[in-house]
């Protein structure tokens, strides 16, 4: 099962490796990870989400991470409401459908064309997790040339 | 002030007299600061010494243990004794020089990346970038270092940064807004506890070394005392219950006694305190007390429902919990456990500790004999292996920080620079280091620093001419192909002469008591060979992934 854990942590160097090491020590991948401060400067506040191929590791992964001394609050968000979005940068291959298509996937979800030439579009989406799944099946046959996305950050409602 | 002489200045305020350590060209300015200061620093012939010396200090005082070594190899050599520390929950500084601060980075000389590698066996660490706040850093480390769950804390210090200068504050006080750990027990969890403890009929103390980090030995007593609960004590939690009590029940698990293992198998209720149920304690976890409810009391959240599940958890310092349970306690409710402790009494008549006598010396007599002459009064350090064990068997511990053993990460050559640190610490105290031929070789060079000081430190080697804990797993079960556990060593004798120091070397049993004698009365360091049973082994052992009960050896 995926779990969606935030992290609040001190702004220092070495932080982010403490994290990591705790995660990757256990054989466990992070699926995204994504790190900003926070409206104080001092903390900064990570989305981690991971998949709990046993959920007993995983509780131990939470327990340590709050054991790390520059770890403030450690909250697993994936039993609770919240709202995730990931940003995504996408450019697209120019054919002649691609303008249609991306007007289509406008109405559903929040995309907008930031940038184009005469070889690619550039659009961003700025959605949850599953519109963002569901726009890359569509886009997929239109042709995607790059592709990067931010990682979930996450906050309870 | 300089930051070199920050560091001194801030280890006076931190209260350290004792400091192990090695220089080195990243902590020249250090050790220039040093120079005069009313700090006592002893030079160890290797870094990993010092740290494991600093340890034994720790772990005999209470006090926070601390040592010092340049950057590079100086910081990687410290990195074994670091770790041991950290996995027994050992109160530590460790202060490395590192290369400039510019140059980090640049594979300059001497260059390691100290935080990176100490990350995970460390409490905590830190590199220093800013003179500004290296007295708050120390402040910290030391806080960290001795409060919560103790453990080693790393300081990283570029050279040029004990060269900068800036006013010297020591902080007040400190404020980790991350770090608060939970001391006293969530009061529903001690209510909860004792209900349960009422009810039980066939119940068991589990003493860790939790016990004598929080000084709660005064409290088990009492708690045990009062309830007639036998006390089994793990390696690290041995003395935290005195092991010539009529409720002792020695050491369980793997080499423990056959009457810990049958009382907790049999058991309905684990009280385990300050423990974290290793593997080596636990063996096969399916039939580790399976009877059993489990009340587990530890200030570490993370030991909780680790290996073992758990009914009853409280986070909390041992001290205090064992505390509230006593003022709780409604003597009206405790149950009477007549019965339970006559079966608990007979397991211990019907399997006792033994050993057949041989032509040769027994190990397990050497440590007896040593036992009867220091009448027990002795701080007894160990190497790793056979000799550990033995040694965790025949000699019984009555007192916390008595026992100095490294548990957790099982390091070979603990033993004797942690004698040293012992030693220093309780100058006017017995301390005898129970080696194997095998561990006392991989910090024997350490002769250097006892002969240099006189610290009067008493190896004693029981010699088998074998990596004797190996060979045995390789007797029983690998048919005995005995693949590299044959030592060709030294004449240990003549290694001690070439520090002069007295050496005997004791090979009949009817010298041996004589030998003891000699080594106690004789006031400087000593190194004493005796030559043992080669094949001896330890038992009772449980194989490893069986379950406790079925021990080989010691079930008559």
């Amino acid at each position: 099962m995926k779990h969606t854990i935030q992290v609040l942590v001190e702004n220092k160097f070495g932080v982010l490796a403490r994290i990591a090491s705790l995660f990757s020590a256990r054989g466990y991948n992070i699926d995204s990870l994504a790190v900003g401060e926070t409206q104080d400067p001092t903390l900064s506040c990570m989305t981690i989400v991971a998949n709990a191929e046993d959920e007993r590791i995983l509780e131990q992964i939470k327990k340590q991470l709050n054991k790390l001394i520059d770890v403030v609050t450690v909250v697993d968000l994936t039993r609770k409401e919240y709202v995730d979005r990931e940003l995504m940068l996408m450019k697209i291959i120019r054919k002649p459908d691609t303008k249609s298509i991306i007007d289509g996937l406008a109405k559903n979800y929040p995309v907008r064309t930031v940038a184009e030439n005469q070889e690619t579009i550039l659009i961003e989406i700025c959605a949850d997790h599953h519109s963002i799944d569901d726009i890359l099946r569509q886009v997929n046959e239109a042709g995607i040339k790059e592709l990067v996305r931010t990682g979930k950050i996450a906050i309870s409602t | 002030m300089k930051g070199a002489q920050i560091l001194i200045e801030s280890l006076l305020r931190e209260e350290v007299k004792v400091l192990f350590g090695y220089p080195g060209g990243s902590v020249i300015p250090f050790f220039d600061a040093l120079y005069d200061a009313p700090i006592k620093f002893y030079l160890t012939r290797h870094e990993q010494a010092a740290a494991h010396a600093a340890d034994g200090y720790a772990r005999s005082t209470g006090k926070v243990g601390v040592c010092v070594a340049t950057s590079g190899p100086g910081a990687t050599n410290l990195v074994t004794g670091i770790a041991t520390a950290h996995m027994d929950s050992i109160p530590m500084v460790a202060i490395t020089g590192q290369v400039k601060s510019t140059l980090i980075g640049n594979d300059a000389f001497q260059e390691a990346d100290v935080t990176g590698v100490t990350r995970s066996i460390s409490k905590h660490n830190y590199l220093v970038k800013d003179v500004k706040i290296l007295a708050q850093t120390v402040k910290e480390a030391f806080y960290l270092a001795r409060t919560g769950r103790p453990g080693p804390v790393v300081i990283d210090v570029p050279v040029d940064i004990q060269n900068h200068d800036t006013e010297f504050v020591y902080p007040q006080e400190i404020n980790l807004r991350s770090y608060r750990p939970t001391y006293s027990g969530h009061p529903g969890q001690i209510k909860k506890a004792l209900k349960m403890i009422y009810a039980a009929k066939k119940p068991v103390i589990i003493c860790g070394g939790g016990v004598i980090a929080s000084g709660a030995a005064k409290e088990i007593l009492r708690f045990a005392e009062k309830m007639h609960i036998p006390v089994t004590s793990t390696l690290t939690g041995l003395g935290g219950f005195p092991g010539t009590h009529p409720l002792s029940l020695g050491m369980p698990g793997m080499h423990g006694t056959v009457y810990a293992n049958l009382a907790i198998t049999e058991s309905d209720l684990l009280i385990a305190i300050g423990n974290r149920f290793d593997d080596r304690v636990t063996g096969k976890l399916d039939a580790f007390a399976p009877e059993a409810k489990i009340i587990h009391v530890d200030i570490d959240p993370t030991s909780i429902s680790k290996n073992i599940a758990v009914d009853i958890p409280i986070v909390g310092d041992a001290k205090n919990i064992l505390e509230q349970m006593l003022d709780q306690l409604n003597e009206k409710k405790i149950p009477s456990l007549k019965t339970w402790n006559k079966k608990v009494d007979d397991f211990k008549k019907k399997h006792p500790l033994s050993y057949k006598k041989g032509t040769k010396i027994k190990p397990q007599y050497v440590i007896e004999e040593f036992y009867r002459q220091t009448k027990g009064q002795a701080i007894v350090v160990t190497e790793v292996g056979q000799n550990q064990m033995w040694a965790a068997q025949f000699y019984k511990i009555d007192y916390p920080r008595n026992f100095l053993s490294s548990g957790g990460l099982g390091t070979m050559g603990y033993g004797f620079p942690a004698a040293i640190g012992a030693k220093l610490g309780n100058p006017n105290r017995e301390v005898l280091n129970f080696a194997g031929d095998g561990s006392i070789q991989m910090n024997i060079q350490e002769l250097g620093t006892v002969a240099s000081y006189n610290i009067g430190v008493k190896n004693i080697i029981l010699n088998n001419h074998y990596l004797g804990m190996v060979r045995q797993w390789q007797e029983l079960f690998y048919n005995r192909r005995y693949s590299g556990t044959p030592m060709k060593n030294p004449d240990f004798v003549k290694v001690a002469a070439g520090y002069g120091i007295k050496g005997l070397k004791v090979t009949k049993e009817k010298d041996v008591k004589k030998a003891v004698k000699e080594i106690l009365t004789h006031k400087g360091p000593v190194v004493a060979d005796f030559w043992i049973e080669e094949e001896e082994n330890v038992f009772p052992m449980v194989p490893a992934g069986e379950a406790i009960n079925r021990m080989i050896g010691g079930m008559a």
